[in-house]
């Protein structure tokens, strides 16, 4: 990459400004990964195809491997690393974890980081609403049935309380 | 995946600085959405010296309707056309359209002149660069066979956006700016039955805003897919139906995924003045059957979505026209 890099102006991460420098040509998922460390967005496809690497651009769920972090410029990015408040879980995080919402892992941040965009704007969604906003989130365990059950618990929809 | 080529970006505000952009750029793309541009771009397809991102120029911009019809900014997303509920209300075709674009993550990004100007697609062209090296490349880029059709002459990788046909049944109108000016021509005049040049735009020229007329047919949109989630159309049919009492008094029918241009069903006049019945339905499969062009150019058989073309087209004109059976 020999494209001259500048800074990205006016970038807040995890509701905290940034001070970052991208070439025209980096990759969102690159500066968060390798220049930042916030290596919680995962690289799956690479190519906008599973979901792994869903982050929040003002609330909305994007793909970091198909987004220019010089784009990002204005905006705020949101990865699961800013979820946790304190140290301490969110509610969805929290339903994945007592839901056995993960099994190797790899797509959960992606996964999370999806059904919180869904969350933040339909509070109370049903199965179906569930399944459409994860619909681009692959998991090679196939754990597809506990993932919609961890959001159905954090949203208070689910069959049956939280043991 | 490898890396981005070493390009840079330019984000003009106004068309003419867009316009001026491309002029200084010749080796310049433009870009909106960027979720199949940066894909390809990171699977060695082309090198541009330059993106021309055209989110920026207000003109690109917004949903507005009134008694002359409804006009859509060419950079307008394809959540937010999925979710306008005068789109969804009076052109049906083009929100399910819309919403049937990729995952949600890929329609809060990609756009409507991201998608009427997305390249053709082959399973021998979406392929990374040393894949497609092994295999000698293809007539679409870098080789010369097409190894779909290798005795033929021309690229048959197949046009697979989804919101084409919805706007062809609603007969769309586009607005292309250029170093010429603003011109407005027919949506269907875009395209051209080549997998390797499908999009009439000389170089320099954007879309503008797609422009449909008042007074829409109703109308529906459908998709086979391989992945029901997420995925591109293995064929994608657009039916707008007008009834007249019991019978169809207007019809227009338009494929995606089939071809390597989104196309309007042609003889369409011969099903006018009868009711929609099963004997109906059949002359239309037929039609469908006579008309697309699918190819081996994905995974499923072509004869598949040949018959998945047809399977559809009969079942969104059933139910429009309001069949009995």
């Amino acid at each position: 990459m020999s494209a001259a890099r500048k800074r990205v102006r006016a970038l807040r991460l995890n509701n905290r400004p940034v001070e970052v420098l991208a070439a025209d040509n980096t990759l969102l998922l690159d500066t968060l990964r390798e220049t930042l460390g916030q290596t919680g967005t995962k690289r799956g496809c690479d190519g906008g195809e599973c979901g792994a690497c869903t982050v929040l651009i003002d609330g909305t769920p994007r793909l970091a491997c198909l987004t220019r972090t010089q784009e990002c410029a204005g905006h705020h990015v949101e990865t699961i690393e800013g979820l946790a408040e304190n140290g301490r879980m969110s509610r969805l995080q929290r339903a994945f974890h007592e839901r056995l919402g993960a099994q190797c892992g790899y797509c959960t941040p992606g996964m999370v980081m999806a059904a919180e965009g869904l969350l933040r704007h339909t509070p109370h969604p049903d199965e179906a609403e569930i399944r459409a906003a994860l619909g681009g989130n692959i998991c090679r365990c196939t754990g597809y049935v506990k993932i919609i059950e961890a959001v159905q618990d954090a949203a208070g929809t689910g069959a049956e309380a939280a043991p | 995946m490898e890396l981005l080529p070493d390009f840079r970006v330019a984000t003009p505000v106004s068309i003419a600085a867009a316009l001026a952009a491309g002029k200084r750029h010749p080796g310049g793309r433009f870009v909106a959405g960027g979720t199949d541009l940066m894909v390809n771009l990171r699977h060695g397809i082309g090198a541009p010296t330059a993106l021309i991102d055209l989110r920026a120029i207000p003109e690109l911009r917004g949903i507005a309707s009134g008694t002359g019809g409804m006009s859509i900014g060419a950079a307008v997303t394809l959540a937010e056309l999925a979710a306008h509920p005068a789109v969804a209300a009076h052109y049906p075709a083009v929100a399910a359209a819309a919403a049937a674009v990729g995952a949600p993550a890929h329609r809060a990004a990609g756009t409507v002149g991201g998608n009427l100007c997305l390249d053709t697609r082959c399973m021998f062209y979406n392929r990374s660069a040393w894949w497609r090296e092994a295999n000698s490349f293809c007539l679409k880029h870098e080789g010369d066979t097409c190894h779909v059709a290798p005795t033929g002459k021309r690229c048959h990788a197949a046009f697979s956006g989804d919101l084409a046909p919805a706007l062809l049944v609603h007969d769309a109108a586009v607005e292309i700016a250029g170093p010429d000016g603003l011109r407005r021509q027919p949506l269907a005049d875009l395209y051209a039955e080549d997998g390797a040049a499908h999009l009439r735009l000389a170089p320099g020229e954007f879309l503008v805003r797609v422009a449909l007329p008042p007074d829409p047919w109703p109308s529906a949109y459908a998709k086979a897919r391989a992945r029901g989630a997420i995925d591109f159309p293995l064929a994608g049919v657009a039916v707008a139906l007008r009834r007249d009492g019991d019978t169809v008094a207007g019809l227009r029918v338009a494929l995606t995924g089939t071809n390597s241009r989104p196309f309007l069903l042609e003889g369409t006049a011969a099903l006018l003045g009868a009711a929609v019945d099963a004997a109906w339905r059949d002359r239309l499969g037929k039609l469908v059957q006579k008309q697309v062009l699918p190819m081996r150019t994905t995974l499923l058989a072509a004869q598949y979505r040949r018959r998945v073309a047809s399977a559809l087209a009969q079942r969104l004109a059933g139910a429009l026209g309001g069949a009995a059976d």
